[in-house]
């Protein structure tokens, strides 16, 4: 009989990446306000 | 693929700046005590008008965002509003900062008239005692006449820029009232021990309980209020303040200054901090690219001395400039440590060994009334 | 008004998108603000926007799988936000 839990491994390895991306902020703004550049 | 960290991305350099200082000239009709470029005299290797907009071209191409004007006196430039609409030609914003001495009713139409540009008036002081005893005899009222000549051009939201000193914190909140009252933005930046305040920033420089003020109204008011970026250092003491809070000289901005020369940033005019010049082979571009100087800055930071503080992940040791001009190691605290941690090396710094700026732009009459450094 | 799937956008006419390693970076001259777009998948999606009738047929021209179609209309509403992209008007 197949072990079950091997197949769940695979599946979570697969999800985990594509978790990592939509679950991450795709853009940021930012302000750099001339990071003192401007004086 | 992961989405990346932002702050790791940018500590690492990018292939181009983001937006630059770019000092047009070293003349200046006031001679502020704290300027950071020892500004008042014109150098005579200034670059031309012809080179200056080679090097906007050149920005261009890297497209660099926008660049930052400012001096000296950039008004004083013949060719400034030349140089000005050249650069908003080639698409690159324009930012510049002024003293306001020229901006005449004249100049504010102009400028008034002109897109993807921003101005900032330079002031430290809500009166002309306190102003003036730092920018001059007179450099209050200039500055609040070129204010009131943008509004009445219909210039829209200008900016007003103050250097924090030791005889202005207690002024903060009429500053954002004075911004309030021109629908302007206040800009308030950190006094370094750069340029002429090598000799005025111990007494200038805020207090440590000055200090903790000035945080504490920066995290109230920080939506409000842009910084600059420079007041990292106080990120120590708390919550952090709003902004990027990453030094970023040498990685995402850097100075170009009146001769040509390319350094770190505007606070660190000194041969230590020379990248290269943009007259050299290869212009601005292959100095961004290939300078040793840059190269070093955009490796990891080491905490050095400051890794067994608890409060380094937040304030990274604070601004090179600060602890270059006031003779401390670059590899450990910022003299304004919220934590003391810059007491003990402030206290056996051996005065002679303190950097001065290679060359001194200053005028002959100067309000500290100490001996003129001639520029060679 | 909200980014959905059927919508027409396109690039801000006043948007700079710089190549970097990461991504782009994404700066508007007109209200001055900074973007970071930090994949390289949301750079193609914008600059597919102002081709492609819909931001479906922008994802879908751009292979992005449907599993991660939430987090790019969280990422364009954003973006909208910021003007960095905005509505397209289709000619009547």
């Amino acid at each position: 009989m197949d072990d079950p839990t091997e197949l769940v491994v695979a599946d979570e390895v697969a999800d985990e990446s594509a978790d990592d991306v939509e679950e991450e902020l795709l853009i940021e703004e930012i302000s750099i306000d001339g990071m003192c550049g401007v004086y | 693929m992961r989405a990346s960290s932002l702050v790791e991305q940018l500590k690492g350099g990018l292939d181009a700046p983001i937006c630059l200082t770019w000092e047009l000239t070293y003349a200046c009709n006031l001679a502020c005590v704290h300027c950071l470029s020892s500004s008042g005299r014109r150098d005579p290797a200034e670059l031309s008008t012809t080179e200056a907009m080679t090097v906007l071209d050149e920005l261009a191409a890297l497209q660099v965002f926008y660049i930052n004007i400012g001096g000296g006196e950039p008004m004083i430039r013949r060719d400034f509003f030349d140089l000005v609409s050249y650069a908003v030609d080639v698409g690159i914003g324009v930012k510049f900062s002024t003293n306001g001495t020229f901006i005449d009713p004249q100049a504010a139409r102009r400028l008034a008239a002109m897109d993807y540009l921003d101005v900032q008036i330079s002031i430290d002081g809500l009166d002309a005692a306190t102003n003036d005893a730092v920018r001059g005899a007179g450099s209050y009222a200039v500055a609040r006449r070129a204010m009131d000549n943008l509004a009445g051009a219909g210039f829209g939201p200008f900016k007003i820029s103050v250097v924090v000193t030791r005889e202005n914190v207690a002024q903060l909140d009429g500053f954002k009232a004075l911004a309030d009252s021109y629908g302007a933005q206040l800009r308030v930046t950190r006094l370094r021990p750069s340029g002429r305040a090598v000799d005025s920033w111990a007494s200038l420089h805020p207090t440590a309980e000055q200090q903790r003020l000035l945080y504490a109204w920066l995290l109230s008011n920080g939506q409000d209020v842009l910084t600059g970026d420079s007041f990292f250092h106080l990120n120590a003491l708390g919550d952090p303040l709003p902004g990027l809070n990453l030094c970023g000289a040498g990685r995402v901005v850097c100075l170009i200054d009146p001769v040509g020369d390319v350094y770190a940033c505007p606070f660190v005019i000194h041969d230590e901090f020379k990248a290269g010049n943009v007259r050299d082979a290869g212009g601005f571009g292959a100095v961004w690219r290939g300078s040793e100087l840059f190269r070093s800055l955009r490796e990891p930071d080491a905490a050095g001395a400051c890794s067994s503080c608890g409060s380094y992940v937040a304030c990274q040791g604070g601004c090179m400039a600060a602890k270059f001009f006031t003779g401390l190691p670059l590899d450990g605290p910022d003299p304004e440590c919220v934590r003391g941690g810059g007491l003990e090396g402030l206290a056996v710094v051996d005065p002679a060994t303190v950097p001065r700026p290679a060359i001194d732009h200053s005028k002959p009459v100067r309000l500290t009334r100490k001996p003129v450094v001639t520029a060679i | 008004m909200e980014v959905t799937l059927d919508r027409p956008l396109e690039l801000h006419p006043d948007v700079a998108l710089r190549p970097e390693p990461f991504g782009a970076l994404a700066y508007h001259y007109g209200n001055r603000r900074l973007v970071f777009l930090k994949h390289p998948d949301v750079v193609a999606v914008v600059r597919t926007l102002g081709d492609e009738p819909s931001v479906r047929a922008a994802l879908e021209a751009c292979g992005v799988a449907p599993s991660r179609w939430d987090s790019f209309i969280r990422a364009l509403s954003a973006l909208e936000s910021s003007e960095v992209v905005r509505a397209r008007v289709e000619p009547g």
